[in-house]
């Protein structure tokens, strides 16, 4: 059997297993659709948090970052988690025993509003769809890589799989399908990463594995060994940052406080029966995303070391056979700046912008660039997502675990698009249609729109997949901003403080999004060139200022509602209600 | 099928009290708490939850990013401790944390008697 025929066969049983369990288990009631009749165990919920969390981008990109960004990486690797913490003790239980479907239910409730609602449900339409066009996007590389198949193709394929479950099964069928897409998806990562831990230092352990010693005979350790490496090239020490010490605080604060405000994470803790079940889960959940990123940052150090033993100094004709599977689908090129026919791996970008490749082949047979090179040594261009995908062709790993790596990345990027398509219908057929703009439609016409809304929401993914916009990467900056700047603050504030109002908390979303998006968009879209730490504001990147967009809606909000009235006895009550775990069996309201 | 029965039982949740003595009144909702026996107990939960959140904010922000320079000179099994705090070591106490929480405030909710485990929903969770 080739390869490749594995990996078809491989991938084929993966999305099989999806659907057969999207049939087991379709939804019946809204409740189910949106819910899944709050009766997943939480062991399961953390299991479906885990992987409707770990998206594309931490499964494909995460190694990638931090190997390329060394300890600067850290900010995903504590952001990402350290949200966890946030949401089991400040927000997940409270709105479980809140009860209701939705975020910008609560804040509707909550604030008494229906402008409050919308402006939520804008916040979460635009969160969201930023994050489904990451996902289409890992999906179309995938495909385009593993499959052989065009990128529309395979995202119209995966389009087809999400649709299916999402529409049919809601929340029931997802939460189902994603215990499945976990369990491939950490194979997938902990297989590679114990192979190359066992290769590189002879510990199956990646997580120990990264401070063990070579087995190269030269006595020293993985991390000492890639520092000095790294010196040698002219790179900065891997264990040292570069970024400033505000500019890693304020990342970090804007990814934890992010993480916690983030609708499609929330939502699935309305799936768990009980308050204390809700606590549980986000334990279990971040025990599954854990076992992920405490693995990434050894994956990361590896594959660079392997990448600079490997590629630097090394004739382009005698380059292992990945780097021409990789510089075919334009991740990986080479310029031979200095004609030597050897690729020099060097600090800083070896021209400027992504390769744009010439018609033709070089004389060594390499794919010809047209881009303006930079005055430096570096002559190759790599892209950081490579780095997980090509890391069993590194290691010169046995074909299956290629084909678990394939079938992994897409449970990863299938899993967190569902859920999300999910939280989107959601929010249109109930926060808008049911609680806003139609209150007369009947449950089962409510169902039918979550449907269409979910539908469409799967046909505009995938167009945002086959047409990506060039700005996804600097809109997931935008995402994660706005959930901490707007969400996290409004919700933190509806439960811990009893007399915040409905004004202080529309003041304080408004002018959390208004700082956080005017900065962003300032430096990202209108004047990129002058995105520098200098002009920055006290050194805060875009990336930050989500931070700062949060201490602004807390203060506004603290100050808008001391001048304005309290809020109404029925509000206060439900604060008094929300802070009390028992009785969360009935979710109430409908 | 992962059915479940329906969570809708219309039973009103029963609060027991039982560490403090004081009587149950009815306070809102035909729900027996009473006001100062509700605010002891969210006082309970902050104190905890400011605890919890010191050594998150310590073993990230300070470990990971404020003290970093001067933990990178120290070294733990090969790592430098600094980075290890920052790319390892924050992350397991994250995990710690949450499950000492929900083992802690557990116990904070059977001491105010509003703990969740007297409903009915109890053997729900655990048949799947």
């Amino acid at each position: 059997m080739t390869p490749q025929m594995l990996i078809y066969i491989v991938v084929a049983l993966t999305f099989a297993l999806y659907i057969g369990i999207a049939i087991w288990s379709r939804a019946g009631s809204t409740r189910d659709f949106y819910v899944a009749g709050a009766g997943v165990h939480p062991l399961t919920n953390g299991m479906a948090t885990a992987a409707d969390w770990m998206s594309a981008a931490s499964f494909i990109s995460i190694a990638g970052m931090i190997a390329f960004a060394g300890y600067d990486g850290s900010v995903y690797l504590m952001g990402w988690t350290g949200g966890y913490v946030l949401l089991a003790l400040l927000l997940a239980p409270y709105l479980r025993k809140f009860g209701q479907y939705t975020v910008p239910d609560f804040i509707g409730e909550r604030y008494y509003s229906s402008a409050a609602r919308v402006v939520a449900v804008v916040c979460l339409i635009f969160i969201c769809f930023t994050y489904v066009a990451g996902q289409m996007r890992g999906v179309g590389v995938v495909f385009s890589r593993f499959l052989e198949v065009e990128i529309t193709t395979g995202v119209v394929i995966g389009m087809a799989v999400v649709f299916f479950y999402a529409v049919l099964g809601g929340m029931k069928g997802i939460t189902y399908t994603q215990v499945a897409q976990y369990c491939v998806m950490i194979c997938a990562y902990l297989t590679p990463a114990i192979f190359v831990s066992l290769l590189v230092t002879g510990n199956p352990a990646p997580q120990l594995g990264l401070a063990a010693e070579v087995q190269d005979g030269s006595g020293l350790r993985v991390l000492e060994k890639l520092d000095q490496a790294l010196v040698d090239l002219g790179f900065a020490p891997y264990t040292d940052g570069s970024k400033s010490m505000i500019d890693m605080f304020t990342i970090t604060l804007v990814l934890m406080a992010g993480t916690a405000g983030l609708p499609h994470v929330i939502v699935r803790f309305f799936t768990v029966p009980k308050v204390s079940d809700a606590r549980k889960s986000a334990g279990y959940a971040l025990v599954f995303i854990a076992l992920l990123y405490t693995t990434a940052p050894a994956l990361a150090a590896f594959a660079r070391l392997n990448f600079i033993d490997t590629v630097n100094n090394t004739a382009y004709q005698q380059a292992p056979s990945w780097v021409k599977t990789w510089e075919d689908i334009g991740l990986i090129a080479w310029l031979d700046k200095n004609e030597d026919g050897r690729m020099q791996y060097a600090a800083g970008a070896p021209f400027e912008g992504a390769p744009e490749f010439a018609t033709g082949r070089g004389e060594h047979g390499q794919k010809l660039v047209d881009n303006t090179p930079l005055d430096n040594a570096n002559e190759v261009y790599v892209d950081r997502d490579i780095i997980m995908l090509a890391s069993p062709e590194i290691a010169n790993l046995p074909p299956w675990v290629l084909a678990l790596v394939a079938a992994g990345a897409l449970a990863a990027a299938l899993s967190t698009a569902a859920g999300l398509l999910l939280v989107i219908s959601t929010s249109i057929s109930h926060d808008l249609l049911k609680k806003t703009l139609r209150p007369a439609i009947n449950e089962k016409q409510e169902l039918f729109y979550a449907r269409i809304a979910a539908a469409l929401a799967v046909c505009f993914a995938g167009y945002l997949g086959i047409n990506p916009p060039g700005f996804v990467a600097q809109v997931i900056a935008f995402a994660f901003g706005l959930a901490a700047a707007s969400l996290f603050p409004a919700i933190f504030l509806g439960i811990f403080v009893r007399n915040m109002n409905r004004e202080g908390a529309i003041a304080g979303m408004l002018s959390g999004l208004l700082l956080t998006a005017g900065y962003i968009i300032y430096f990202k879209f209108i004047n990129p060139t002058a995105s520098t730490p200098d002009n920055w504001w006290l050194g805060i990147s875009p990336e930050g200022i989500g931070s700062i967009g949060m201490v602004v809606n807390f203060a506004v909000a603290f100050s808008v509602s001391r001048f304005t009235a309290q809020p109404p006895e029925h509000v206060k009550a439900l604060v008094d209600d929300v802070r009390i775990p028992s009785g969360a069996g009935v979710v109430h309201g409908h | 099928m992962p059915d479940t029965p329906d969570t809708n039982n219309s039973e009103p949740a029963v609060y027991h009290h039982q560490a403090d003595n004081l009587p149950a009144h009815g306070a809102h909702d035909d729900e027996v708490l009473t006001e100062a026996h509700a605010q002891a107990y969210w006082r309970a939960n902050i104190r905890l939850l400011l605890t919890l959140l010191a050594v998150w904010f310590t073993v990230s922000y300070g470990f990971g990013i404020l003290l970093v320079d001067w933990l990178n000179r120290f070294s733990l099994f090969g790592f430098k401790l600094g980075f290890w705090w920052a790319q390892q070591g924050s992350i397991y106490v994250f995990v710690i944390l949450i499950f000492v929480y929900v083992v802690l405030i557990g116990r904070i909710d059977r001491r105010f008697g509003v703990d969740d485990d007297d409903t009915d929903n109890k053997q729900q969770g655990e048949q799947q």
